[in-house]
């Protein structure tokens, strides 16, 4: 059970990586963008890919009509996650501490994992309502209104994973290092709890040789 | 007995096409079947980079073209002493100033030798330096900007030919007069040339953080012509060699009575020493009036100030700085080789070439072996000095650049060719036409201690059918040659702009990584900029009128203005908003007596308008900058002087 408090222990603090590395990395390349424009969505905020990049999407955006990319003090999930995503850490330590001294069991590294894994996905779910609205909620003045075949105003959501046409541009959206940081370390997490099952079966079988040879 | 005829004959027809094929390698440039590996050796492909930056004078544009090689393609001409309509240099109140000199606003002059700055005898791309040869200035110019930064006028200078050389670590820029000239400017008989003109050369100290340029000392030599010049490195780096021609000293039917005396001379001058000399005081400060014109990256703004005074040297004053090396045939070029070693003076009336030796004239110097003087300058005896003579076969050599690998390449004016020949043992390699009438040539480095032996470009004077014909007046053309072999090989022929005289050409791994993409609006500090969009305004001040405005894709800010009178002076400050890579904004009013302005992001520049007639006046983007470019004007209603229509400004009203 010491080793598997202690990978309980090391697992949340992968998630510290989230406070300086980007979760999720968007990228627009086009003809013209040959070095593509692009925003890094951090838990606390959405960030220049290079530098100027959110303003000259926003300066692209406005022809069709799309908000400004949200400030951090436009959205609450920018104060809210960093603070989930702290209190999230300290919990899984503590449970890894407490397993350490044996005080809690394994299971209790597998419950972190679940919630931990509820909560990324409704961050994802969020995070996806809000592409949908920035992407389809667009001014009725706009200087460009563009229509699809079957005459729906067209609508710029960028995809959540993956590639994806929109205009002249080639969007790709994918997890960034904090994403992968936090996936290492949800996995150790797990790898924890395997070790603590594992050594609870140990345990049961020293019990029942000990009860055998009394 | 049969058997062995037909080996001899197939032996025989083997040494044939085995000589064939020497000789196509060698003629390369004129063999149609070989043209297709010369056209992959300069094919640059579709979007791919060329390897190196080729920076040539615009000789009487004024300016610098940018092309790359081996493609030979154009990317940009750099405006330095002309005004240049395309941007609004010279034209717009912030460039204004930089064409200031002591004779008022010059707008045009002969650009010749650029020169990349140096450390250590190699190319370190911080900037590169470029005289003005009518008006005699030197420029500097931001290799990460690539604009003019900084230009300052020589006073006792006329026709700023030997110029503008480095030394090994930038600490001068050099440049010297061609034409000698009464030294104070005075009214006197030209025919009393003699003995009474000197000669300037003029060491301009470079700022090693700044690049900022000022006139340290000017030594004042006798009244020849001085026409060409390179610093020594390595070995004799602390000297300076200029060529001289008109030791005659004659004034009138030149072409004559200067080509009389069998050798002219190339002055050795000991910077070092006459440093020394000035650093302890030595020296005499004289009355002079020129023109320092500095731009500022941040205010966008250059300022001219007039310089009052200048440290002169009399070279006899300083014993053991400067001598005269004999060398025939009015020498041109003046050329050193990397090492330092050898210092080549390209005798333009003969066909060889005279190679001094810096370790003969050392020991000359010091076994004081002087053949005479002139004006009390030592002259040294030809044969002590002399390491070699290239016996080239060509007619009129001008100019040698060097490949690193111990051959140097000389041009040849007369004969139209380049000659390549080897360090020390002078022999001829190989030779190649040229079309035609070539002038200088360039090899990336190739003035420096670390040339980049791959390409020399050889630039002519004359075109003729080079290419389809335009009329009499016709762009110059210049070629290129792989050496990277044994024989160059002609890979490729393109038109250039101007004249070029002279090219430097530096690796694009040196350069392109720093180039400035956009200037940043944060740090615009021009004192008419409008950094917000809300602060655009319009602000009167008798019949002076400063707009104030923003422009950003796409659209002016503001777009409208009323209250404008007839005899105003309205100055637009248009601060360009864009933060992206290569969006540019232009701005253009009808019927202004001016230029247009290209504005590049972050950027404020300044047009004038003197509006002369009441009516309604539109103005626009010149530069297509989005989809709705077309939508980016707005329009001045001028009123009737007197008139009391009030100033206002709109946008989206």
């Amino acid at each position: 059970m010491k080793k598997a408090g202690i990978i309980m222990m090391l697992g949340p603090l992968f998630l510290l990586g989230l406070f300086s590395f980007p979760l999720w990395n968007i990228t627009l390349g086009a003809p013209q963008y040959p070095e593509p424009l692009g925003m890094n969505i951090h838990i606390d905020g959405i960030r220049d890919m290079n530098e100027f990049d959110l303003q000259n999407i926003d300066g692209l955006n406005h022809y069709i009509g799309m908000r400004t990319l949200p400030k951090p003090e436009d959205m609450w999930e920018f104060s809210i996650f960093p603070v989930v995503i702290g209190t999230m850490i300290t919990l899984g330590v503590i449970i890894g501490l407490l397993g350490y001294f044996k005080k809690v069991t394994y299971k209790w590294f597998l419950g972190w994992f679940v919630l931990m894994s509820v909560l990324g996905v409704l961050g994802m779910y969020d995070f996806n309502a809000w592409m949908v609205d920035y992407g389809t909620n667009l001014d009725p003045n706009a200087i460009m209104k563009l229509s699809n075949p079957d005459g729906t105003p067209m609508t710029y959501s960028p995809p959540l994973f993956g590639k994806a046409d929109m205009l002249n541009f080639k969007v790709t959206s994918l997890p960034a290092k904090g994403a992968w940081l936090m996936f290492v370390g949800m996995m150790l997490t797990l790898v924890a709890f395997y070790f603590g099952w594992k050594n609870r079966t140990e345990t049961v079988t020293e019990k029942l040789s000990k009860l055998s040879t009394s | 007995m049969k058997k062995y005829k037909y080996i001899m004959m197939l032996l025989g027809i083997t040494a044939l096409i085995g000589s064939c094929g020497n000789q196509g390698n060698g003629n390369g440039s004129s063999n149609g079947a070989l043209s297709s590996s010369a056209a992959e050796k300069a094919y640059v492909a579709p979007g791919e980079h060329d390897e190196f930056y080729a920076f040539m004078s615009g000789g009487y544009s004024g300016n610098i073209t940018v092309y790359g090689l081996p493609s030979g393609r154009m990317f940009k001409e750099i405006p330095v002493f002309s005004q240049f309509p395309t941007s609004g240099y010279g034209y717009s109140e912030e460039t204004k100033p930089m064409l200031n000199t002591s004779y008022g606003f010059v707008p045009w002059d002969d650009s010749h030798h650029p020169d990349i700055s140096q450390s250590k005898g190699e190319l370190d791309g911080r900037w590169i330096f470029i005289n003005g040869n009518n008006t005699p200035r030197i420029a500097r110019v931001s290799l990460s900007t690539f604009e003019t930064e900084e230009i300052i006028e020589l006073p006792n200078s006329a026709g700023n030919h030997s110029s503008s050389f480095i030394t090994e670590n930038t600490e001068y820029v050099v440049a010297g007069t061609r034409f000698s000239v009464p030294v104070p400017q005075r009214d006197m008989p030209i025919n009393e040339y003699k003995g009474n003109f000197k000669g300037a050369l003029s060491f301009i100290s470079v700022d090693p953080e700044n690049g900022g340029l000022d006139l340290k000392f000017q030594l004042l030599m006798p009244g020849f012509n001085y026409d060409l010049s390179h610093p020594g490195r390595g070995k004799s780096h602390g000297w300076f060699f200029f060529t001289t021609y008109n030791t005659e000293e004659a004034n009138s039917l030149m072409e004559v009575n200067s080509s009389q005396n069998d050798k002219d001379f190339i002055a050795a001058i000991n910077w070092k020493k006459i440093e020394e000399y000035v650093n302890n005081g030595g020296g005499t400060t004289v009355p002079a009036e020129y023109a320092h014109n500095v731009y500022d990256e941040h205010t966008h703004t250059a300022t001219s100030t007039i310089k009052k005074e200048v440290l002169t040297v009399d070279p006899t004053k300083v014993p053991g700085a400067v001598f005269f090396l004999p060398t025939p045939k009015s020498p041109h070029g003046c050329d050193v080789d990397p090492s330092g070693q050898y210092i080549i003076g390209n005798g333009k009336l003969s066909a060889d070439l005279t190679v001094h030796s810096f370790d003969n004239m050392i020991a000359a110097i010091e076994g004081k072996k002087f053949d005479g003087e002139a004006y009390g300058i030592p002259i040294l005896k030809f044969e002590d000095v002399l390491a070699g003579v290239v016996k080239s076969g060509g007619l009129g050599p001008l100019h040698t650049e060097f490949d690193g690998q111990g051959n140097a390449y000389t041009t040849f004016f007369i004969s139209s060719e380049v000659v390549k020949w080897k360090l020390g043992t002078w022999e001829v390699l190989d030779r190649q036409p040229t079309f035609y009438s070539v002038g200088h040539l360039m090899i990336p480095g190739g003035n420096s201690a670390k040339p980049f032996g791959k390409y020399v470009v050889a630039m002519n004077k004359i075109t003729k059918d080079r290419y389809l014909p335009v009329g009499p007046e016709m762009e110059h053309s210049a070629q290129i040659y792989d050496i990277s072999g044994d024989k160059m090989e002609l890979i490729y022929d393109f038109p250039t702009h101007g004249e070029p005289h002279y090219a430097a050409g530096i690796p694009a791994d040196l350069l392109a990584p720093k180039a400035k993409k956009i200037y940043r609006l944060t740090e615009n500090e021009h004192p008419y900029a409008v950094l917000n969009p809300a602060d655009a305004r319009v602000e009167r001040d008798g019949n002076v009128v400063h707009v104030y405005m923003s422009t950003i894709r796409s659209h002016f800010t503001p777009d409208n203005i009323e209250g404008i009178k007839v005899g105003d002076k309205v100055y637009f400050h248009i601060t360009n908003h864009e933060q992206d890579f290569d969006v540019p904004h232009g701005f253009a009013m009808i019927g202004q007596n001016t230029s247009e302005l290209l504005i590049m992001p972050g950027q404020t520049k300044t047009s004038l308008w003197e509006p002369k007639k009441p009516g309604v006046w539109p103005f626009y983007c010149t530069d297509f900058c989005s989809a709705l470019h077309q939508e980016m004007q707005g329009y001045v209603r001028v009123s009737p002087s007197g008139s009391d229509v009030p100033l206002t400004y709109t946008l989206g009203e």
